[in-house]
């Protein structure tokens, strides 16, 4: 097994042809290119951030209401289990972020990660991209990744100073802060669907069959 | 999988009388090529990108060790264990005593073609493991016993009739007996079935779009989600990737996700784009607790130095095959081998032997649409023309060819004689086919008159009417 990482490195090596590894000062320039990348071109947006995320992620099917308070989030989740007939169950993300939310008395909330019998979960996010359109999560105790994928509906509470411009506006935000990549990094773009049957595209393959965002102002 | 290209003539003309396979590839046009073309239009910065894409790529492919040693670095750092094989076999072996070590019975995959190439499925049954693909379109072929015909969209020759039949057949014994005919039913069905797989999986199999050195992240790109049921759900992540994959940060995947896309299906943003560094954190209250990368060569690392290095510029989009208007015609089954389409044309011979392909380097017009078409604008018609000229100096060509070939290129290089023969060929033609104005049998070209009609050239040569206009324009 090692023998082969020494055959493929050689291999690489002789086509490139080298003798060995590069040299030091090239290796060194390479290394300072890891550490402080830069983004490349990046596609105009529009100046409203907001109504460009609003746009991008409608136009893919994942759907948007816009709240003035965290609280009002309960009254948007319970009426989005009873238009789709989802029962009186839900999992909410372990998130400090959510811990607000007045959950109705008659609903019966978990915070944990999903199970398989899980109908709609509630998590929050780390951003969300303007230019796709996209939610994204970071994978930790308060954000577990099976909360964005096991239940049918998926509904992202989003705080409208989340959303960024463009994608590497993400990894930017993420070195400022100094946070390590945690297992998962999940940029969601609307709901699941798939084409594979005679290119017809049929939401709700494999994950969630709704992606409802919350986005709240302030 | 066993290459079975050297049988492509035959294979072409199956295709071509096969109904059901020639109904599913009329779905095409509109699926990706006119969508492809409307996302291009709609983000003005496309061509500036695909440059920038490019260049990131050939920079990364100049200092590939580093960066592949620098990914690996970062992998271990994340808690993860990079595996390097030479060869399909080796990264098969490397797999399977993976999941022999996680105890597992049943292992969940994610579309991957270095899975593909490796016959990864074949080698999981023969050790006693159930593998399971998760993708739509990849389970639909697996229940068949089909190979792929198309690099994103596996079951493109399937039509949704045959697919009933599939489901039908194969899910009984899950307790669906009814045929279910619409496409939401269909979908839905699958989604129930495999649900159960991804719930009991003890190992997860993705492939990788990117790896990042930066971060020793592997990056998948999928629309239905089960992607992240196999990374997430499982004890142990297994990700298969091709040496090529390597990209230096974060931000270089951003740019060529823009470009990937729009390509491949025409969408802005595939619906999940996935990270994956490492296995569950401590704290974590779910992901698996292994987390493996097989780094697979076969045949890469020679790439890199030759002729067809650009070839490793490929991320996989599928748009050569899509705009291929051979590729459109036959399917993806007549190349015989995983790669199909104007990419799998070039990577099969390089792959498996070009003794074991060799009508692929010419099951092409030259017309040139894939490398217009390509966000990583590789060379694809130039690098099958090479492929031709190697056949031609190993002497892999047919005797008529190379006679004939001999013959073409005595007559093209005497300009003198080139025009009087030719000028006497195409008066003799336009004579013998002036009654129907085309022919139904020609001497030499019975390859073209089997199939069609050839037109009778219409008055003199090309160059004799050339002649003639100056001449009466200097007048």
């Amino acid at each position: 097994m090692s023998d082969s990482r020494t055959r493929i490195l050689a291999d690489i090596r002789s086509a490139l042809n080298r003798a060995g590894p590069l040299p030091e000062s090239i290796a060194r320039t390479l290394e300072s290119r890891l550490a402080r990348p830069r983004a490349n071109l990046q596609p105009a947006i529009g100046a409203d951030r907001i109504a460009h995320f609003i746009d991008k992620l409608t136009s893919v099917s994942g759907k948007v209401t816009r709240v003035d308070r965290i609280e009002a989030v309960a009254e948007v989740v319970a009426a989005h289990l009873e238009s789709h007939a989802l029962g009186d169950r839900l999992v909410v993300a372990p998130d400090a972020a959510l811990d607000g939310i007045p959950w109705s008395n008659r609903l019966s909330v978990e915070r944990r990660a999903a199970l398989e019998e899980d109908r709609l979960s509630v998590t929050g996010a780390y951003a969300a991209v303007a230019e796709t359109g996209s939610v994204v999560l970071l994978s930790s105790p308060e954000s577990p990744t099976t909360l964005n994928f096991l239940p049918d509906d998926h509904v992202v509470v989003v705080f409208e100073s989340q959303i960024v411009a463009h994608i590497e506006d993400v990894w930017a935000r993420m070195r400022k802060e100094k946070r390590a990549m945690p297992r998962t990094v999940n940029f969601i773009t609307g709901p699941s669907k798939t084409g594979d049957v005679e290119q017809t595209i049929q939401e709700g393959a494999h994950g969630p069959r709704r992606l409802h965002v919350i986005l709240v102002s302030g | 999988m066993k290459s079975t290209a050297t049988e492509f003539k035959r294979s072409v003309r199956v295709s071509l009388e096969d109904a059901d396979l020639q109904r599913a590839m009329g779905f095409m046009k509109g699926g990706f090529v006119d969508k492809r073309r409307a996302a291009v239009e709609r983000l003005p910065e496309f061509d500036a990108l695909r440059k920038v894409a490019r260049g990131i790529k050939e920079h990364t492919l100049q200092n590939l060790d580093f960066y592949l040693e620098a990914f690996e670095k970062r992998v271990a750092a994340n808690g993860g264990v990079v595996h390097w094989a030479s060869t399909p076999q080796e990264a098969c072996d490397i797999v399977v005593d993976i999941c022999r070590k996680a105890g597992a019975k049943r292992v969940t995959k994610s579309k991957s073609m270095v899975g593909e190439e490796m016959a990864i499925n074949e080698a999981l049954e023969r050790a006693g493991f159930e593998p399971v693909e998760t993708d739509l379109g990849e389970y639909i072929i697996q229940l068949a016993g089909e190979p792929p015909s198309h690099i994103i969209a596996p079951a493109v020759h399937k039509t949704k009739a045959q697919i009933t039949e599939l489901f039908h057949a194969h899910h009984a014994r899950y307790g669906y007996s009814e045929r279910q005919t619409e496409v939401p039913a269909l979908v839905d069905e699958a989604r129930k079935v495999l649900r159960e797989k991804f719930l009991s999986a003890e190992v997860g199999i993705t492939g990788a779009n990117f790896l990042v050195a930066e971060t020793g992240s592997t990056v998948i790109v999928t629309n239905e989600g089960n992607g992240d049921l196999t990374n997430t759900l499982p004890r142990v992540h297994v990700v298969t990737a091709g040496i090529e994959k390597v990209v230096p940060t974060r931000e270089d995947v951003s740019t060529i996700l823009r470009v990937l896309a729009r390509s491949a299906t025409g969408q802005e943003a595939s619906v999940y784009t996935t990270f994956s560094s490492g296995p569950r954190r401590r704290d974590d209250l779910d992901g698996p607790s292994e987390y493996h990368v097989v780094l697979l060569d076969n045949g890469r690392s020679q790439m890199l130095g030759n002729e067809f290095h650009e070839m490793l510029r490929c991320i996989r989009c599928g748009a050569c095959m899509n705009h291929c208007p051979v590729y459109q015609g036959i399917g993806g089954h007549a190349y015989g081998w995983v790669y199909v389409g104007p990419m799998g044309s070039v990577l099969t011979p390089l792959m498996v032997g070009l003794d074991e392909a060799r009508d692929l380097p010419n099951a092409c017009t030259l017309n040139g649409r894939c490398q217009e078409v390509c966000p990583m604008e590789i060379g694809l018609p130039g690098m099958l023309r090479q492929l031709r000229r190697r056949q031609y100096q190993n002497r892999q060509t047919s005797v008529t060819s190379r006679v004939a070939l001999a013959l073409w290129s005595r007559l093209a290089r005497r300009p003198r004689l080139y025009r009087s023969v030719m000028g006497a060929a195409v008066a003799l033609l336009a004579r013998l086919g002036r009654r129907r104005g085309r022919f139904r049998h020609m001497l030499l070209a019975g390859g073209w008159t089997s199939v069609r009609d050839l037109p009778a050239p219409q008055g003199s040569s090309f160059q004799n009417q050339w002649r003639r206009r100056r001449r009466e324009a200097r007048r």
